[in-house]
Parts: structure tokens; sequence; C-alpha cells
């Protein structure tokens, strides 16, 4: 237990201010994510990530928000285990065929108001694999999609990046 | 016995002829067997000690293909029988090697081959996107199908069912509760006791195999990179050897170690990231941060010094994309040097700790003699006394000069499958500081030539889940005919379903955890 408590008070906190790493345009996305969180979700944005065909990798990168380092929590985000209780879709594709029917529901089950975004080059345009046989390709093939965050995967930056533009062109409620 | 005697014994059993070697597919020799011997050569090859590593089939034309590989004493053999279209049947492998079972219905699924006694009829990789006398990997099926316009829910699998008093059945996904991939489990349980877990995966099937005819090296590598963006190097590197293999292009020393280091590093991030996750689903949130934070120091070197934070597409055919300076050397020792210490002292807090030691101890056991039949690879087989490693039983350039440790551990739980990763996230830092010291001067790529002619490879490489069998065929245009990447998940899945019983259903997450599947890999 001491050495526990020895290396939680040798480390210190780790968590950086996002300004502290980034270029201009990414600013503060921190602090205007907490504003806007504030602001439109009463302090707190609720997230359903649905994998619908990833290859796995915008998983990883949507898990590393949660690191210590970017802790995304702390702007008032953060990720839910129902569609019922989520005001945001963070999906990751191509939309595969076998999970077409999966997505609608949960889309479904996510009560009005709420936004879609679709992650990766993958949920954007389908990405590597397309539409094929297999693969209904993007995500806005399937659902209703508010934003799109590209990357391969998208950095975490990139994701909290993507998240505050698609809340900032949120019409207030 | 030596490596070549089981070889030719395997030969003998169905009366073929000495394997031979096909320049492509070294080191693996080439098994032409009559259809009527398939299951013969399945029972042989049991008897004979071998493991079942792969099986895959392919539309030749004028004839179906079916492949089976095995290995025994880091010696492999793929065997290939040929059949009619019209009459696409042959026995089946599964009654041998319960590992060669999905396999199969996956190989009927989309490529219509019938093993006629199978002992399970039940579709695997097919859900509702295209009908049951349909084979997408058959040359005339068109890569983009004829699919309905909203594909159907399958909800109509028949799961295994269980009677009694007080037995109840969970359902559980394809969308889970965190962020994970999707695919179903079926818990049969009573109490708070699983009686039985049965996987229904499939759900992120996405055409890879299919979407890969046609392409060209560069265009495949891309798309091995994306068959499981965790391991992205690993199989990226399995697809290139095999394409290298397969047109004996010469790869620079220099790419091979810097490919062996990225691999290596790809490997600790894993291994990092998933020690975190494992503790973190027995409450020990303050390993999850700590191994989190280191998992994330990683990243972003290889971010730095890779131009990626998964290295993705850093691996390319003929060679790597990025070269590594004097100080990103530096940089990459510094780092190790600082990270070890870390991670030995997480391991000894962990180990220490009287609550972890009674969540992970004795859950999730998996019998060695249950994952010696399953073939379970990577950590998975090496906490249950399955020592093999590719790099070490198998080795390929650069591991073929360095000496591979491969932890073992016989107790089988899911204590194990941790302290395997912890252990060889030690030996990986021990290997690229060793890559480093050796890392031979000269160019990064050689140029890239198409074929000329049909020609086909293997690529087998032991990526952090463990080992990555790759295969393809090239068509005399120099174009993709063939891509086949057995993800090891493959035969680790099944025996997540064995390990899981008699747990309480409260431990299925960690038992998952520790097993840590992949569906992309698997599903393709």
């Amino acid at each position: 237990m001491l050495r526990i408590l020895g290396k939680i008070q040798r480390l210190g906190v780790i968590t950086e201010s996002l300004v502290a790493r980034d270029e201009a345009a990414l600013a503060q996305i921190g602090e205007q994510l907490r504003a806007h969180v504030g602001a439109l979700f009463g302090g707190s944005l609720a997230i359903r990530q649905v994998d619908a065909g990833s290859c796995n990798g915008c998983e990883l990168e949507i898990h590393a928000l949660n690191n210590p380092y970017y802790a995304i929590e702390r702007f008032g985000v953060h990720f839910v285990a129902s569609p019922r209780h989520a005001d945001m879709l963070l999906v990751t594709g191509p939309v595969s065929r076998h999970m077409e029917a999966a997505l609608r529901r949960t889309y479904e089950a996510t009560p009005s108001p709420k936004l879609v975004i679709a992650v990766g080059e993958c949920g954007a345009s389908g990405g590597e694999f397309g539409v094929s046989y297999a693969s209904c390709g993007a995500v806005a093939n399937v659902i209703p999609v508010d934003a799109v965050i590209h990357g391969c995967p998208p950095t975490p930056l990139a994701l909290a990046h993507g998240i505050l533009q698609a809340i900032e062109r949120c019409p207030s409620r | 016995m030596s490596a070549s005697d089981w070889r030719e014994q395997l030969a003998l059993s169905v009366e073929s002829a000495w394997p031979e070697p096909v320049p492509g597919l070294a080191p693996a020799r080439l098994l032409d067997v009559n259809a009527a011997d398939w299951g013969a050569l399945a029972r042989a090859a049991k008897e004979l000690g071998c493991r079942w590593v792969a099986g895959w089939g392919e539309d030749g034309g004028k004839e179906i293909l079916v492949n089976a590989c095995f290995e025994k004493d880091g010696a492999y053999v793929i065997a290939r029988a040929r059949v009619d279209h019209a009459a696409a049947a042959l026995p089946s492998h599964a009654l041998s090697y319960a590992a060669a079972d999905r396999s199969e219905r996956h190989t009927r699924d989309l490529l219509g081959i019938h093993f006629s006694d199978h002992p399970d009829g039940r579709r695997w990789t097919r859900h509702q996107a295209w009908a049951e006398n349909e084979y997408p990997l058959r040359k005339d099926f068109a890569a983009a199908g004829a699919p309905p316009p909203q594909t159907p829910p399958d909800d109509s699998y028949p799961f295994l069912q269980a009677q009694g008093s007080g037995v109840y059945e969970i359902p559980v996904g394809p969308v889970h509760a965190g962020i994970i991939e999707p695919g179903h489990f079926r818990f049969q349980a009573v109490g708070e006791m699983v009686l039985n877990l049965e996987e229904h995966l499939g759900y992120v099937h996405k055409g890879i195999e299919k979407i890969a005819e046609g392409r060209d090296a560069v265009a495949l590598a891309r798309l091995a990179g994306r068959v499981s963006g965790d391991c992205t190097v690993a199989h990226t590197w399995a697809a290139c050897m095999a394409m290298e293999r397969a047109v004996s292009v010469d790869v620079p020393e220099r790419a091979r170690y810097l490919r062996a280091i990225m691999c290596e590093r790809e490997r600790v991030a894993n291994h990092l990231g998933d020690i975190g996750a494992v503790l973190n689903d027995v409450a020990f949130t303050f390993g999850f941060y700590q191994y989190a934070r280191l998992r994330e120091d990683w990243t972003r070197l290889s971010r730095a010094l890779f131009d990626h934070r998964f290295m993705m597409d850093r691996v390319i055919p003929g060679g790597v994309a990025v070269d590594l300076d004097a100080a990103g050397i530096d940089g990459m020792r510094e780092q190790m040097r600082a990270l070890r210490p870390e991670v030995e002292q997480l391991i000894a807090i962990a180990e220490d700790n009287t609550s972890i030691e009674d969540r992970l101890e004795t859950a999730g056991y998996l019998d060695p003699a249950l994952a010696r039949e399953f073939g379970t690879l990577g950590y998975v087989g090496r906490a249950s006394s399955m020592g093999f490693d590719v790099r070490r039983d198998a080795p390929y350039a650069p591991y073929d000069r360095l000496e591979v440790a491969v932890p073992i551990y016989h107790y089988g739980d899911v204590a194990a499958r941790v302290k395997v990763r912890g252990a060889e996230t030690l030996v990986a830092f021990d290997l690229i500081d060793r890559l480093l010291l050796d890392l031979p001067p000269g160019p990064i790529t050689t140029a890239w030539q198409p074929p000329a002619s049909e020609v086909e490879g293997l690529g087998l490489v032991e990526g952090w889940r463990g080992e990555i069998l790759s295969y393809v065929r090239f068509d005399a245009a120099g174009k993709i005919a063939r891509f086949y990447p057995r993800d090891p998940s493959w035969l680790n899945w099944p025996a997540l379903e064995k390990l899981m019983r008699e747990n309480i259903v409260p431990d299925f997450p960690v038992c998952n955890k520790s097993v840590n599947g992949s569906y992309s890999g698997h599903d393709l």
C-alpha cells in the first residue's frame, strides 16, 4: 500500500492542459468543450461508442481519451454503456452489413435530440473497405450523421477536437 | 524425431510424394493430397503430434483448392486437396482437430466447400447479408454482391440450449457496454455460475479476403494493416513477407531490423494497455491508470519516431517507409531505461496485492491439455504450458540472429496470462535493445517487382497475440488472386468458451480481457 501511495505522490498529476501540446488551431479545446457541454448538455455529455465494423484501431484511440493525459471526463464528456443514456453516438466503421441492423437499433434506442459522429476514414467514407457484399461503407449510408472525424485512426486530440466541433454546431436546446 | 521425419511420415500416410519445397512457401512444404485421403491426413497429423495451424480454400478457376497447414518442431506443411466446383466436398479435419471447426465452417460459408462429416452443421461467418447458396469467394461472385436494401438482424442463430430448474440465459451483444468490438455471447447460467458460454462472431465481417482480389502489392499491404488495427505492424509484416517470398524479393537488412523493432514496440504497447485493462476489470484503478500512462508515453514516442502512433503503413512491400536516425535510437533507449524499472515496480505491486491475487488466480482456468487441443497461441497458450513462438521455433530474419526468451507458465489462469504479458514486455525491451545495437546500415527499401507469372507465398510472424499466418497468391498479371490472413484469435476464441465454464458471470469481462481476441482479425 505504501508503495502505491508513494508512486501516486511521486508522480503527481500528469494530466495535460491540451493547450500546452498543441498547435494554435487546437488551443483550449478542452475549455471550449467544457463551456459548450455546460451550456448545451447541462454540464455532462454522454457518449455511446458503437463499433459498427472497425478494424479496432479507432477504438484504441477512443480509449486513450480516458487515459490520464487526456482525461476527457474532466470536461464533462463521458462514455456510457447504454444508448438510452446517450446524447451522442460515436460510430466507427465501415458499417459491416452484419452490424447494420444493430447500428440502426442503437440509433433508434438513443433519445432525441441526439448527435451522431462518424469516426475515422472508414466511418467517413468506407475507407480501405468501401462498399461491398459485406460492407455498407460510410456510417452516413445507414444512419443520419451530424459530423465526421477523419484520420486512420484519428488521434485522441483529433477526436476531442471533432467532438467539440460537433457540439459547437449543435443548435441550442 | 527430426523435423523432416514427420513430414515424410505424413506424406507416406496418405501415399503422397515427399512434400516438395515451393520457393515462396518456405519454411512450409507443399503436400498434394487426394481429396478422399483428406480425413486420413488429419488423423495421421494428429497421431504424429502436429499442431493444426490454419485452413483456407481458394477458387482456382478450374477447380477449388483446399489447404490445411500443420506444424511440428518448427517445420510446416501445407496440405492441398483439389475438388470440383460442382461436387465441392471433403472429409472434415474438425473430428481430429477442434481448432479446425470454425475455420471449416468459414470456408463453407464463403467458398461453398461441404465438409461431409463436420460435427457442427451451423453457419459461422455468414449472417444475413448473402444467401445460403451464394459463396462470396467464388470467382463468379462479384465483390459488390447483391445485398438486400437493409440487411436483417441475425436473430435466428441456433444457440445451444440448457434446461433445468434455475437455469437461465444471458444474451450479450453485439453492441457491448464498453468501448470494444462487436460480437455476441450467449451464457447459460445457474445463479452466478456459468454453465456454458457460446460465442457468435462474424459481426465485423468486412469481406477482406474478397476485396483483396485484384489489388497490387502496396494496396494489399494497406489492407493487411487493417485486418486488426491493434496488430497492424505484425499483419502487414506477415503479408509483405508472403508477397516478398512469392516474388523472391530480398528485403534490405536494415529494413528487417526496423520491422522487428516496430513489431516489438507494438507488442509492448498492447501488453501495457491490456495488463492495465485486466486490472481495471477487477477494480484496481491505480494499475489501470499507471499502465495507461506508460502505454501513452510509449505510443507518443512511436508517433515521434515513425510518424504514426500505431506505426500503420510503415511496413511496405520491399522494406519500411521510415528510417530511424541516431537521435531516434537514443530516444528509444532512454525511454526504455526509464520505463523498465516502472514496469518492474508495477508488476511487483500487482503481484503483492492480495485482492488482485484473489480475483485473478484460478479465474478463467484453461487446462494445458485443452490449450493443446485447441492449439492456442501467444500468451493464452504460454500461460497454459504451450511454448510455441515463431520467433524462436521457426525464426525469420532478424530473429534468426537473436535469442528470444519465451516465458511459459502452467497455471492457465488469468493471473498466468497477465504474468506472461508482463514478462514478455521485459523480453521485448531486451530485444529492442539488441536490435538497436546491431542495426545494420544501408537502404530501407528495395525496388518492388510485381511477379510476371502466377506465384504463391507464405508469411509467418509472431505478433503480440501469437503466430500470424498470411497466404498470398499473385495471378499472371501480378495482382492478388488470393489473400488469407489467419489471426491468432481464430485459435484463442474457442478457448475463451471453455475457460469461462464454472466461473461466475461477473468475471466474464476480466476473463475475456485476459484472452483479448480480435473480432476484426477473426471476422475478416
